[in-house]
């Protein structure tokens, strides 16, 4: 491999690790507060990219500015999130709290399902994609290789923003702080008078918007069709899973990790690309069962 | 209900099945896959007694099917009763290695898990395609069985009376061992973990068993399904599969062995139907159904006639 | 004579906490020990420890003898150390019955795939253990629908059914009314006495611990502060003012 190419491959693997990283901080926050990890996130991703390309195809034909399309996928992400978040939180959630965790994820999983016939019938089979973004922005040398903007600074930079205001609000403001002492211990936060069902929720929509998010910002680099959904689910649950549940920093350096030797593997061995996530999950799982990053914790007894 | 009863309504069952598959040729084909997805959704139930549950245990009948396919590719002459024991042996080989690994993973972890085991399988498969021929599959022609070479019809309806005769004997050997000191055990790995590890047990082990004999069964269902498909494709192992499979499983419930089949007849008249009114919402229909067995009867239909025997199981 | 259970330089930290703090400890067979102590002084963790659920930072633990601080609970329990526990662990899908035939699975031939459990274990000795605390008449239903105090019983059964050299209990009469208190653990030590089972039971009623126990082990943030007979350490001052609450 030149390193021509190593570079290239690095650029992709960056981009393509901050996507990762959106979806997984919402699936491993929706995770640390309602124990539940939501199938359905794959879908948010999903409805996420193919609204954004179709809001975008219609403010294209409409010749909108640059900054009017990014808002577009922006509005995208957080109509998906809210509307589907909604549905699979109020909807379904609520109503199997008490059963068996197995069943409250197989509806999750049913929810997955219904998503994905859903998206059929609204976009149709034909790959779907929002290019024109990404040629607006331009292009960046660096080291005598081009890049596009969008890929090595617009979607890095939007997923270290969202980590960073996350970060902030789970610790400066008061629901973030109410979010992460219901993660600690539902029931001590609501001992506390924290009304633990409300703080569910609205994790649940920041989490789904993320999930969106991501999907939103993938819609001008990637085609979309169906499956994207389910390839998202089960590479940003590795990363989750790698990174310990519940864990966000941890989530981030895992994106990192997995984007980028996904990405590797895409210019020296094609034909592996897909099965590199699974394989550091499995191997990371083999050495550390519980994730890299969590803090060993024994159930009580 | 009483386990007479049960009996009484399996023996019809099973009459009635391979009776319409005689009378009626063309059921013959859908009887068999109804056997098929029940054995591979009582591989489901074993583990849902543990208390795990697996979106990946579709590769196992993948493994067998393409065991069945690679043998008769080199030995074309291979008798069918052969190339099934081999298929099976071959999942319950792999469940076996790859069970060392899993059942450390509880929950979600576990389900992953073997969610992506079965879509490294499933990628490599459709990637491979001089080894396994790609998306396009291995063709699998109609092997003799038991040294006798048949006609197509004959054929089926010989796999078809073998089908429910195995089914039969597989059921009944699982309410057995639903039933013994390791299937209490397993039940107890659901509810317990901690204090069966207080009782000097294993929870691994016990759970290791369970995922062995899993698997040995969705590998009995693929080779099933290969020989009367007569092709091996990729799609066997990928997770919408697996996601049937768990299907099936929860529609027939897990207080009985025989739910698993209970739960197949209904999902292929689920997909008949699909098939003849509403194509392209297949997996909504799923979903919906799924959501709404949840929610209205989460024991499922073995639940709802009682097929349990303990007081537990039939409000649980 | 060899200690029944024997640990020496015992400790163990959670991030900045000192749950256990280089603690020498010993028990005899025949002994009733009770211990007492705060919420959170570390006598459950202690218990955790010595049964091998958790691992210790640094020490040692024998049993008879024998080494088992890297051992797991299991590999602990068949050296005859049964352990009951705070909040009853049971199997709630089972009946009261089955809870000790998986209880006897380790007993009575191992993990059998054909043969049924009932048929495994031998139904007099459960029985023999039902009567033992009272539970032979509710045998049959679902343990999930017992209310707290035969779920206690229950759960001393079944570590019980192991016939174990010594049982360890984790507050056998904590949420169980103050009336069945003594019931309860005049159940439960007949049992002991019957099977000739040291007992080592953690306890806050000052009653229960005088009537039932020849020594008493006071915990004070991860130490054993006192240690001796019931009447030395309930008289002694720090026990008094910290664990007793008494000035």
């Amino acid at each position: 491999m030149t390193f021509d190419l190593l570079l290239l491959a690095l650029a992709d693997g960056f981009s393509y690790a901050g996507l990762l990283f959106l979806v997984a901080l919402g699936l491993t926050l929706i995770f640390g507060v309602m124990g539940i990890v939501n199938v359905a996130h794959g879908s948010f991703y999903a409805f996420g990219g193919y609204t954004a390309a179709t809001i975008a195809l219609w403010l294209v034909e409409r010749q909108a500015p640059t900054f009017v399309l990014l808002g577009g996928l922006l509005v995208a992400a957080v109509v998906v999130g809210v509307i589907l978040g909604t549905a699979v939180e109020a909807g379904l959630l609520r109503r199997v709290q008490d059963k068996d965790p197995i069943l409250q994820l197989l509806v999750t999983f049913a929810a997955f399902m219904i998503f994905e016939d859903l998206q059929r019938l609204i976009w149709g089979a034909q790959p779907q994609t929002a290019a024109e973004i990404v040629d607006r922005l331009g292009n960046v040398e660096l080291f005598d290789v081009t890049y596009t903007v969008y890929q090595v600074i617009l979607i890095p930079a939007v997923a270290a923003i969202a980590y960073l205001l996350l970060r902030g609000f789970l610790r400066r403001t008061r629901i973030g702080k109410q979010i992460v002492a219901v993660t600690h211990s539902r029931e001590v936060a609501t001992a506390l008078g924290i009304n633990a069902r409300r703080i569910g929720w609205l994790t649940f929509l920041i989490g789904a918007v993320l999930g969106a998010l991501g999907g939103a910002l993938a819609a001008p680099i990637t085609s979309l069709v169906p499956g994207v959904g389910t390839d998202m689910i089960v590479l940003s649950f590795s990363v989750v899973a790698t990174a310990g549940l519940g864990q966000i920093t941890g989530a981030l350096i895992t994106a990192l990790m997995i984007g980028v030797a996904r990405s590797i593997a895409v210019y020296t061995m094609p034909e592996l690309e897909v099965v590199v996530p699974y394989l550091i999950m499995v191997v990371v799982l083999l050495i550390r069962p519980s994730g890299l990053f969590t803090v060993a914790q024994a159930r009580r007894i | 209900m009483s386990p007479s009863m049960i009996r009484i309504l399996v023996t019809l069952g099973a009459l009635a099945m391979v009776g319409l598959g005689l009378a009626l040729p063309w059921l013959k084909t859908p009887a068999i896959f109804v056997l098929s997805y029940g054995l591979a959704a009582l591989g489901v139930v074993v583990m849902l007694r543990g208390g795990q549950i697996s979106f990946g245990h579709a590769m196992y009948a993948c493994i067998a099917g393409y065991t069945v396919a690679f043998i008769q590719r080199a030995h074309p002459e291979t008798d069918g009763v052969v190339l099934v024991i081999a298929g099976v042996a071959a999942a319950t080989v792999a469940g076996g290695l790859i069970g060392v690994f899993v059942v450390r993973y509880r929950a979600i972890f576990f389900g992953m898990l073997n969610l992506a085991l079965s879509m490294v399988l499933f990628s490599l498969l459709a990637k491979l395609y001089e080894f396994s021929g790609g998306t396009d599959g291995l063709r699998i022609s109609r092997p003799p069985l038991a040294g006798v070479t048949l006609e197509r019809d004959g054929f089926e309806s010989v796999l078809l009376v073998a089908s429910v005769a195995i089914a039969m004997f597989l059921g009944w050997l699982v309410q057995r061992y639903f039933r013994s000191a390791a299937g209490e055990a397993l039940a107890g790995v659901k509810t317990n973990e901690a204090r069966l590890e207080y009782l000097g047990l294993s929870a691994q082990r016990v759970l290791w068993f369970g995922y062995v004999i899993s698997a040995a069964l969705v590998g009995m269902s693929g080779a099933l399904f290969a020989l009367v498909q007569g092709l091996v494709t990729p799609e066997m192992g990928y997770w919408l599969r697996s996601g049937e499979f768990v299907f099936i499983a929860i529609l027939g419930g897990s207080v009985h062995a025989f739910g698993a089949f209970l739960g197949a007849v209904l999902f292929e008249l689920i997909k008949l139907t699909a098939a003849a009114y509403l194509t392209g919402v297949w997996q909504m229909l799923l979903g919906i159904t799924l959501i709404a067995v949840i929610l209205v009867a989460p024991t499922g239909i073995a639940g709802l006639l009682r097929m349990g025997t303990r007081p537990t199981e039939a409000h649980r | 004579m060899t200690a029944l259970v024997r640990t020496e330089k015992l400790s163990l930290s959670f991030g900045g906490v000192v749950a256990a703090d280089a603690i020498d400890f010993e028990l005899h067979a025949g002994e009733r020990l009770a211990v007492i102590g705060a919420n959170g002084a570390g006598k459950t963790t202690f218990i955790n420890i010595v049964t091998g659920f958790l691992k210790p930072t640094s020490g040692r633990i024998y049993v008879e003898g024998k080494d088992v601080t890297a051992l797991d609970p299991r590999r602990i329990v068949r050296l005859g150390v049964g352990r009951s526990f705070q909040l009853p662990q049971l199997f709630l899908e089972h009946t009261v019955r089955q809870c000790l035939e998986i209880a006897l699975i380790g007993k009575g031939g191992g993990l059998g795939f054909f043969k049924s459990l009932s048929q495994q274990v031998d139904r007099k000795e459960i029985d023999h253990t039902l009567d033992l605390v009272g539970l032979r008449e509710r045998a049959e239903e679902p343990c999930a629908s017992l209310p707290e105090g035969q779920r206690k019983l229950l759960d001393v059964a079944m570590a019980l059914a192991l016939r174990p050299k010594l049982l360890i209990m984790d507050e056998p009469t904590s949420g169980v009314a103050s009336e069945d208190k003594l019931d309860l653990m005049n159940a439960v030590m007949r049992a002991l006495e019957e099977q000739k089972v040291t007992s080592w039971f953690v306890e806050h009623d000052v009653d229960i611990v005088t009537r039932y126990a020849t020594r008493v082990a006071a915990w004070i943030s991860g130490r054993i502060a006192a240690d001796g007979t019931p009447q030395s350490v309930l008289a002694d001052e720090a026990v008094r003012r910290e664990v007793l609450g008494i000035a």
